[in-house]
Order: C-alpha cells, then sequence, then structure tokens
C-alpha cells in the first residue's frame, strides 16, 4: 500500500431515472412549493427581523452607543478628567472643562463630544472613567442619519439615554 | 356602426384588452418573483412601499420602481456606441411585444351579427411568425453586449447568441409534432384542434398527444427567454450583471420589461399549443360533455367566460411556473448548456418527429 495515499469516498454514481433530472426537478419544485406555502400559512415562523419595527434581542453584555450617567441632582457625573478622551484609540471624543458651580466637585463637562462616525466600540472610555460616567449599556447600535453633524453626540444626547 | 369603422374599432379593442392584459402581467409578475422568491427562501420579501398606509403586501413595489427608474439619470458610458446602445433596449422590448400579436386569448365571438376572432391577428402562418419574432430578441441582447463598450456585457451577449442559436433549433424541431398531429400551424386552428377527446377520456391537449414535445418546448423556451437554469448571460457571479451591466434608469426597465414580457408570452404559447388555450376540459358550445356520456347545459355567456378564464388562468400558472423554476434549481455551467442543447435536446426533438410521424403512418392505414 502507498503510503500518503488517502481514499476519498466518491459521489455516489447517479441512477438512470435521476440522471435524467425530470423527476428529480420535481421533487425540487416540491421542496420550494412546500417551503413557500408553509410561509404563507405561517407568517411568524419566517425568521427575518422586521428591523426598525421590531428589534433584535442583544446580549447584556452587547457595547452598544455611550450613555453619560447622572448624579442624584441631575448633573452629570462626569468631572471632565479627559481619562476617556485618552483612553481612546479612535480619538473621538471632544471633552471641554469648565468649573463647577458645585463647592464639592471640582470641574464639569461644559461639551462632551462623541463623534459616533469614529468610534470604533473598543470600550476602552468605558474602562478608563474612574466614577462611572460613561458606559455603552444602551443595547443598541448608533441609529443612522443623513448628515455627519448629527452623528457628532453632544453632552444633551448622551444624557438622554 | 359600418363596415370598416366596426373592424377598426374591433382591431383597437383587442390590441388594448391583450395588450393591457400583457403588460399588467407583466407588472404584476416583478412583484410575483421577488414576493414568491421571498417565501420559497423563508423571507419576508418588498412589503414597505405603501399608499396612504396600504401596504397590500408589497403590491405597490413595481410602481415605486418604475418611478424610480423613470426619475433616474439616464446614463451612457463614454465607451459606449451612441447610437446602438441606445437601440439596444428597444430591440429588446420590440420583439417581445410583437410576440403578443398571434395568441388566441378566447374564442370566436358575435358581436352584432359578426364572428370575432379573439386574437389580435389570425395569421395563417401563426407559429411561424412567432419564431421569426422571437429570433429576434438575441439582436437586442447581442447589440447591449457590444454597443456597452465594456468587457462583461460582450461576453455576457455572446454567450446568449451562442445559447440561444441552439436553442432555436430544438425549439423549432419540438414543434413540429404539434403541426403534424394537429394539422396546421395558424394558432387558432391548433386551438380548436385540441377540442376533442382522447381516448374518450383525457382532453386532446398538445401535453397529452406531444409529452416529449411538451417537455423539450418547456426547456427551451426557459433557455430563449434567458431564464434559470439558463441564465447564463446574466451570470452575475462571473458576468456582473451581463448584457445589461452598463444600462442605468430606463433603459435598464426596458431590458427588465422584455424578460417578464418573454415570460408572460412564453407562458401563453405554452399554454395554448400544448394546454389547450382557451379550451376548457369536457367544455363543448352547449354545455360540459362528460366522459360518461352525461351533459351538463351552460349558457353561451358563462361559456365564453369559462373558456377565458381558463386561457388565464393557463397563462398565470405557466408565468409562476418560470419564477417557481428559478428559484428552484441552480444555473448550469456554459458547457453544460450547450451538451444539453445539442447532444440531448436536439437529437430528442428528431427522435420526436420520427416517432409522431410513424404512429401517425400506422393511424392512418
Amino acid at each position: 500500500m502507498t503510503i500518503g495515499v488517502i481514499k476519498v469516498a466518491r459521489p455516489r454514481k447517479m441512477s438512470f431515472p435521476e440522471s435524467l433530472y425530470l423527476v428529480e426537478i420535481v421533487k425540487g419544485l416540491g421542496v420550494t412549493m412546500g417551503h413557500m406555502l408553509s410561509n404563507i400559512v405561517r407568517q411568524e415562523g419566517i425568521k427575518t427581523i422586521e428591523y426598525p419595527e421590531v428589534r433584535r434581542e442583544m446580549p447584556p453584555r452587547f457595547r452598544g452607543r455611550h450613555r453619560l450617567m447622572k448624579r442624584e441632582d441631575g448633573t452629570p457625573r462626569c468631572v471632565a478628567c479627559y481619562c476617556c478622551a485618552t483612553a481612546c484609540p479612535a480619538k473621538c471624543i471632544t471633552i471641554v472643562a469648565g468649573e463647577s458651580p458645585d463647592p464639592g466637585v471640582e470641574k464639569y463637562p461644559v461639551r462632551f463630544d462623541i463623534d459616533m462616525l469614529r468610534c470604533v466600540f473598543c470600550g476602552m472610555c468605558v474602562e478608563a472613567c474612574p466614577c462611572d460616567a460613561i458606559r455603552m449599556d444602551t443595547g443598541w447600535f448608533t441609529p443612522p442619519d443623513d448628515t455627519r453633524e448629527k452623528l457628532i453626540f453632544t453632552i444633551d444626547t448622551l444624557l438622554e439615554k | 356602426m359600418t363596415g370598416p369603422l366596426f373592424d377598426i374599432a374591433v382591431a383597437v379593442a383587442r390590441i388594448a384588452v391583450f395588450f393591457a392584459f400583457c403588460f399588467g402581467l407583466v407588472v404584476v409578475m416583478t412583484w410575483v418573483e421577488r414576493k414568491g422568491a421571498a417565501y420559497i427562501q423563508d423571507r419576508r420579501g418588498p412589503n414597505r412601499a405603501d399608499i396612504f398606509g396600504i401596504r397590500a403586501w408589497g403590491l405597490f413595489h413595481p410602481l415605486a420602481d418604475a418611478l424610480k427608474f423613470l426619475f433616474k439619470e439616464d446614463f451612457i458610458p463614454d465607451n459606449a456606441h451612441r447610437l446602438f446602445y441606445q437601440m439596444a433596449p428597444m430591440f429588446s422590448l420590440a420583439p417581445a411585444i410583437l410576440g403578443i400579436a398571434v395568441i388566441p386569448f378566447g374564442p370566436d365571438v358575435t358581436v352584432m351579427g359578426r364572428r370575432i376572432a379573439l386574437q389580435i391577428a389570425d395569421l395563417n402562418v401563426g407559429i411561424l411568425y412567432l419564431f421569426a419574432v422571437s429570433g429576434m430578441t438575441v439582436y437586442g441582447v447581442v447589440l447591449a453586449g457590444w454597443a456597452s463598450g465594456s468587457k462583461y456585457p460582450l461576453l455576457g451577449g455572446l454567450r446568449s447568441s451562442a445559447q440561444m442559436l441552439s436553442y432555436e433549433v430544438s425549439m423549432g424541431l419540438s414543434l413540429i409534432g404539434i403541426f403534424m398531429v394537429f394539422e396546421s400551424v395558424r394558432m387558432s386552428q391548433i386551438v380548436t384542434g385540441q377540442g376533442g377527446l382522447l381516448f374518450g377520456v383525457l382532453p386532446k391537449w398538445g401535453v397529452f398527444v406531444q409529452p416529449l414535445g411538451f417537455i423539450l418546448f418547456l426547456v427551451a423556451q426557459y433557455a430563449e427567454a434567458n431564464r434559470t437554469p439558463f441564465d447564463l448571460p446574466e451570470g452575475e457571479s462571473e458576468l456582473v450583471a451581463g448584457y445589461h451591466t452598463e444600462y442605468a434608469s430606463f433603459k435598464f426597465s426596458m431590458f427588465m420589461m422584455a424578460e417578464y414580457l418573454h415570460m408572460v408570452v412564453g407562458a401563453a404559447v405554452v399554454a395554448t399549443l400544448f394546454f389547450g388555450g382557451w379550451q376548457f376540459p369536457y367544455l363543448g358550445d352547449a354545455g360540459f360533455l362528460l366522459p360518461g356520456g352525461s351533459t351538463v347545459a351552460v349558457p353561451p355567456a358563462l361559456v365564453l367566460l369559462l373558456r377565458i378564464g381558463a386561457f388565464v388562468s393557463k397563462v398565470l400558472f405557466f408565468a409562476w411556473l418560470y419564477v417557481w423554476i428559478r428559484w428552484t434549481i441552480p444555473r448550469l455551467r456554459y458547457d453544460q448548456v450547450m451538451r444539453l442543447g445539442w447532444k440531448v435536446m436536439l437529437p430528442l426533438s428528431l427522435l420526436n418527429i420520427f416517432a409522431t410521424g410513424l404512429i401517425l403512418l400506422l393511424l392512418n392505414k
């Protein structure tokens, strides 16, 4: 026996009626018609998710679009420390810090913009945040929009969620 | 009404009715194709276009498609031959429209004491005219392929011309048996010939007297119409979209219309030649004549309606069969198509002629 030769199973030879294809084609037509009728009768059996109306259930650890957390008094939890902006590999976070009116807090973000078109959804900002102010647990993607400007999310949009 | 005026009115009415039927069916078929494909593949298919919130299972999508095509830029590529590029869609659509002229869609009716054939033109060359016209469709495809000035369309056009030439031969020969049995090439006479009974039980339809001829003709017709499994000219995995790669806007839409009109005309031809056209099984001029010998009287108006209804439902079935086959059978390889055409279809159609001639000779002795 020759070494290194592997015997591969060849496809079975077609019988004569099979090689005419006529009966096989009719069988195939039966299969497709069966699928069609069962899909017409049981519409809910179709796997398609009709997107804008119905949304896919995302796994709990799915990293979606960001949201900013609020303190109990409604002010943003963010202290404008720039940790997230520094950690961001896509450089999509822009923060402008201002002095906070609250004596217990040093700074607050005057501007906090995330360019969703540049974001790579890596979650580094969430990891970097020292006060759990930014999270990515909204469970959904960035929705599509018609201008680039609308996809640079400002602090108001991010706090809403 | 006076004589000539009446004739003109009748001719215009016949053309209008049948033309509207065919084009309406074309519109519906684009929807059937998309929706049918979706349901066969466990998808939902088009269901978004709506008019005042009514979606009607996506029935308005053909309308949306037409509007979209109308408002798109009419683009001509730099490399294209400007005249031929613009002529190609017309060459593609015109033969398909011409084909509907000879198909009888109902029996003769008597209006104001005149017998009127429900057929746009009852030509004495009948089916030969249809061959001549459908043979011209290849010009549209080849012209589009060549005039686009691009490689993929050219290959698509070449494939299509080779394929159409090969299948034209067996398509013509597969029908010789029908001519021999019904002793005519006139469409109306072929249909009337199918009114009788075979062995006193079966309707004398083409499919029962020429089963092999029917299968050969059906296959050849799918190849002629460039439909799957023979849609090599459009093989998107190899040729982008084949001969109409470079076409956009309404010119593309004309190619699509031609394709669907071919399906509709093809369905009507199969129904006419092999399934008795407007003949309703066991229905005579006065009513049903069942094989057992019993009769059921039917008023003449209902007979007419039943017959036209029979024709329409046969056409609908065969139009659906095109879609059904398309989403069932994978595409053949090019050499397989050629081998099937020349080595299987041609000998079988010659055999069919020989066998039919032999049986007719023995029966007449």
